[in-house]
């Protein structure tokens, strides 16, 4: 017996010939923040069903503060959802909604009303009992979703893409609100979101899902600075993914050879065997690219050329076509940059910004 | 899970069970029954026969079979040339004159067919409303006695049929994209012309499916030829009729039946194909 | 202006053939007034015929037998037919397309065959004709009506309602009774007004499987008819016109207002 309160062991789900889950573990203490970042069709809302014994898994058990409940009933588990339709009752008020989980419990009306006001303070919605839902706007919606979810206390509160139909400016508001009610409740939250902006700016834990399977699980400055995989270094930082052969390991960098130039990683854990093939990732912000011969620039940069250059996002994306095909995209504050499409240029990086990352395990 | 399905289950079989007991279980006393003989004044006999079939082949039979679907397919002809414009103009309508000009539609509709048919029988009566409306104007100087006649059962059958028409041509013109015609227009089609090259083409699933929700029930409407045609008119649904109630030939009215049923099953089956809906849209 | 002078012509023509629709039932409602037996002729108004149909006790007894036949198998309709619907909506039996055909046979086959086969087959298994084999034959095609009302409501039924129920911890039946059921509330109501109607005018399936003594008003008119009439079937016809008007009203209303709720979620 351990001491998380939620613990899937090797979740596997097949829906005909799809296997949505290929085995999935996981363990989350109590207050803990978890999000399952991963792209549509990955397996996240199929993980979160599961939890919430709406899907049962074919092999596999969810263990609840110490309880198997793999096969229990969903109103039989300590577990609320927040869905991505909110699913409010249309034909009920809003308090009718929030008080629903209380008033199958049977509590006493007086109790129930207490109740609502208080879930509907937190929401910041005081005086939104006799509402119908019809009434709300998206933001409402989400925000009694949530009131009505968190009113029973349940042990456990899943999300799933609770802020997706939400434009931006709301989107950051909310995800401000959800951090605070989640520290204020103390309750453990798995969040299901595809954006990783929202990961990163929520979670105490990420894991990156990618076919049925956790690609990496790990804190944030984990998944964001020491990425495991290409594929997670690419989808949570936006990192370029180049590939070159160890000619040198020393002073805890590696020197790697490629047939363009030569590029330096930060050597972390077990030193690769000279004339390994390793793979550096490296976010866009930490990519220089110069015209050839500056000063302060290593020895042999990898030398490629301007493929594009776009104002895209508030920054200036200029992309960098190597020798093998490989593309290198480098972010730059500022809206135009001296060079041109065409151009040579040097292209390097600190040894402290690059990491070694596993290739992509299916090419 | 097993529950959810334990529970759906149940919520089905009172459905699967009365549709087994009281829909399944007829059909197939009926086909059996079709294969029976008849045995004396009364009864119907065990023994295996296939001589009722054949039977139908009689010149007699044949000739109502033959009868029966011609008056069908007149009716069917006449429902359309009436139907399909009135569809086609209700489409063109503002929406709320549309919501209007259904609920108008639909109201006789759910009316008693019996009143309806009452109704008609006032209108032809010998010296009753249409004579009286006929001679009144000059056009005629003796009652013209068109009850118990065939005009009149064709226009009870089209009085009838025509909604279903009417519902089929609507429901595709509506979703015409008028643009289309208005760009025929455009390109110096005359409005005859558009509605050729463009409107008829594109409400053509309309006609189709308005022609099989006519022709279907027009073969087995044969009360109407009973009240407005007197028993002058017989039909293969008065005939199943006549041989089950008057004659106790049950096992003849029974292969008359799965044949009528096959025909009709038949044009179900093409309805279904063609307009790719299971949805009964002019039925219900 | 061009455009409402073209529609002219069509107009006029859907107005006419209204009124054609219209002039049958006219005529009936207008000659139940009339003071002349022979219908032919006006002969003044009158309210004789409505006052002799209330002192007929036969008509009552009609009227009694419409109305529970009615009720009764719009009921069973709407037990069997919103269950069954429900039940296919979750989940997926083998066959089960098959089934839906079969069910809804009723009401795509010609009256008479389904009249035919009720009658053969109710004196194969020896059931006494009468309100029983009455009740047996409404239910079945009046089954497909809620049916396809219910299912048309559940097929846009947000599942995740549903859900919701049970992961704030109500079981199958309680979320049923909870969310399901008053969300297709409207659809049941509409399809068993609907099927009321057409039980409550339903005249060819039940002359086939009544019994001697067991007669409806549709059965009473059809003899009335077929053996010679009085502006007193006049009188009953324009009654139960009436009522079919208001049912069928009632079931449009219903089912718009169920539209509209279900569409104001979206906003």
């Amino acid at each position: 017996m351990d001491s998380a309160l939620l613990r899937l062991e090797n979740l596997e789900k097949s829906f005909g010939e799809t296997r949505v889950l290929r085995g999935v573990s996981l363990s989350a203490d109590a207050g803990q923040f978890i999000t399952l970042l991963g792209p549509s069709g990955c397996g996240k809302t199929t993980t979160l069903r599961i939890i919430a014994g709406l899907e049962s898994p074919d092999t596999g058990k969810v263990w609840l503060d110490g309880r198997d409940v793999t096969s229990a009933e969903p109103n039989k588990r300590d577990v609320n959802t927040v869905f991505q339709s909110y699913a409010l009752f249309p034909h009920m008020t809003v308090e009718d909604n929030i008080g629903y989980g209380l008033r199958l419990r049977r509590k006493p009306k007086a109790e129930i009303r207490r109740a609502v006001k208080d879930a509907l303070a937190l929401v910041q919605l005081d005086g939104y009992e006799k509402r119908m839902t019809s009434e709300l706007s998206g933001g409402q919606s989400q925000r009694i979703a949530i009131a009505r979810a968190v009113i029973g206390n349940p042990k456990v509160l899943l999300l799933d893409e609770p802020l997706g139909a939400l434009d931006y400016q709301l989107r950051r508001q909310m995800q401000l609100e959800l951090k605070r009610l989640q520290k204020q409740l103390g309750i453990t939250f798995i969040y299901i979101t595809h954006d990783q902006e929202e990961a990163l700016n929520m979670s105490d834990v990420i894991a990156v899902m990618r076919n049925g399977m956790f690609e990496q699980l790990g804190s944030v400055s984990e998944i964001y600075d020491a990425p495991k995989t290409a594929y997670v270094a690419r989808f949570v930082g936006n990192a370029n993914i180049v590939s070159g052969v160890v000619k040198d390991v020393s002073d805890g960098v590696i020197t790697l050879a490629r047939s363009d130039g030569e590029m330096s990683v930060k050597l972390t854990g077990a030193p690769p065997e000279r004339g390994a093939t390793v793979h550096a990732a490296v976010r866009g912000e930490n990519v220089q690219i110069e015209p050839l011969g500056r000063d302060g620039q290593p020895p042999e940069p990898i030398v490629g050329t301007i493929s594009d250059k776009r104002f895209a996002g508030g920054q200036l994306r200029i992309s960098v076509t190597l020798s093998d095909g490989t593309e290198v995209t480098a972010s730059r504050h500022g809206i135009d940059s001296p060079l041109a499409a065409g151009e040579r240029v040097a292209v390097w990086w600190s040894p402290d910004h690059a990491v070694t990352v596993e290739g992509d395990n299916e090419a | 899970m097993k529950r959810k399905r334990r529970v759906s289950i149940a919520a089905i079989l009172p459905m699967y069970l009365f549709t087994l007991l009281f829909v399944l279980g007829p059909l197939i006393y009926m086909l059996i029954l079709s294969f029976a003989s008849r045995d004396g004044q009364w009864g119907v006999s065990a023994e295996f026969t296939l001589k009722n079939y054949p039977r139908m082949l009689e010149p007699i039979y044949l000739r109502t079979f033959w009868n029966s679907i011609k008056l069908s397919l007149l009716s069917t002809l006449f429902v359309l040339l009436i139907g399909y414009p009135f569809g086609y103009f209700m489409a063109r309508l503002t929406k709320k004159w549309r919501t209007i000009a259904m609920l108008l539609l639909i109201i006789p509709f759910w009316t008693s067919t019996l009143m309806r048919l009452y109704g008609w029988i006032i209108f032809f009566r010998a010296n009753g409303v249409f004579d009286g409306l006929l001679m009144g104007l000059g056009l005629t100087t003796a009652p013209l006695k068109l009850l118990y006649s065939y005009p009149a059962v064709v226009v009870g059958m089209i009085y009838a049929l025509v909604p279903f028409m009417i519902y089929s041509v609507y429901s595709s013109a509506e979703k015409l994209d008028w643009r289309l015609v208005e760009a025929a227009r455009d390109l110096g089609a005359s409005g005859f012309r558009a509605f050729l090259t463009v409107s008829l083409p594109l409400t053509a699933p309309g006609i189709f499916s308005g022609v099989i929700l006519t022709f279907v029930p027009s073969m087995g409407l044969y009360f109407i030829a009973d009240v407005l045609g007197g028993n002058k008119i017989v039909l293969i649904g008065n005939l199943i009729q006549e041989q089950l109630v008057k004659l106790h030939d049950w096992p003849f009215a029974a292969a008359m039946s799965v044949v009528l049923l096959v025909l009709t099953s038949v044009f179900l089956f093409l309805y279904r194909r063609v307009t790719k809906s299971d949805s009964l849209e002019g039925l219900v | 202006m061009k455009k409402s002078k073209r529609m002219a012509l069509p107009k006029a023509y859907l107005v006419f053939l209204l009124l054609v629709m219209y002039l049958p039932i006219a005529l009936v409602i207008i000659y139940s007034f009339n003071a002349s037996r022979i219908s032919s002729v006006w002969n003044g108004f009158t309210l004789d015929w409505y006052r002799s149909l209330f002192r007929d006790r036969s008509m009552f007894e009609a009227l009694r037998n419409s109305v529970v036949l009615a009720v009764v198998s719009s009921c069973a309709a709407a037990v069997i037919g919103t269950l069954g619907a429900y039940g296919m909506s979750r989940v997926k039996l083998r066959g089960s397309g098959a089934m839906e055909y079969l069910s809804m046979l009723p009401i795509m086959i010609p009256e008479i065959i389904l009249g035919m086969v009720f009658l053969v087959f109710f004196s194969l298994i020896g059931l006494p004709f009468g309100m029983t084999t009455l009740i047996i034959a409404h239910t079945a095609f009046n089954i497909p009506y809620v049916f396809l009302m219910v299912k048309a409501r559940l097929a846009g039924f947000d599942g995740s309602l549903t859900d919701a129920a049970r992961d704030l911890g109500a079981g199958e039946l309680r979320t049923f009774t909870d969310i399901t059921l008053p969300l297709i509330a409207p659809a049941i109501l509409s399809g068993m007004l609907l099927s009321f109607a057409m039980s409550f005018d339903d005249v060819i399936i039940s002359v086939f499987v009544t019994g001697v003594n067991t007669n409806t008003l549709p059965i009473k008119i059809y003899s009335q008819i077929k053996t010679g009439v009085t502006p007193k079937t006049n009188a009953l016809c324009t009654l139960l016109f009436l009522v079919t008007v208001i049912l069928g009203l009632s079931s449009v209303l219903v089912s718009r207002r169920g539209a509209n709720r279900k569409s104001g979620k979206d906003e």
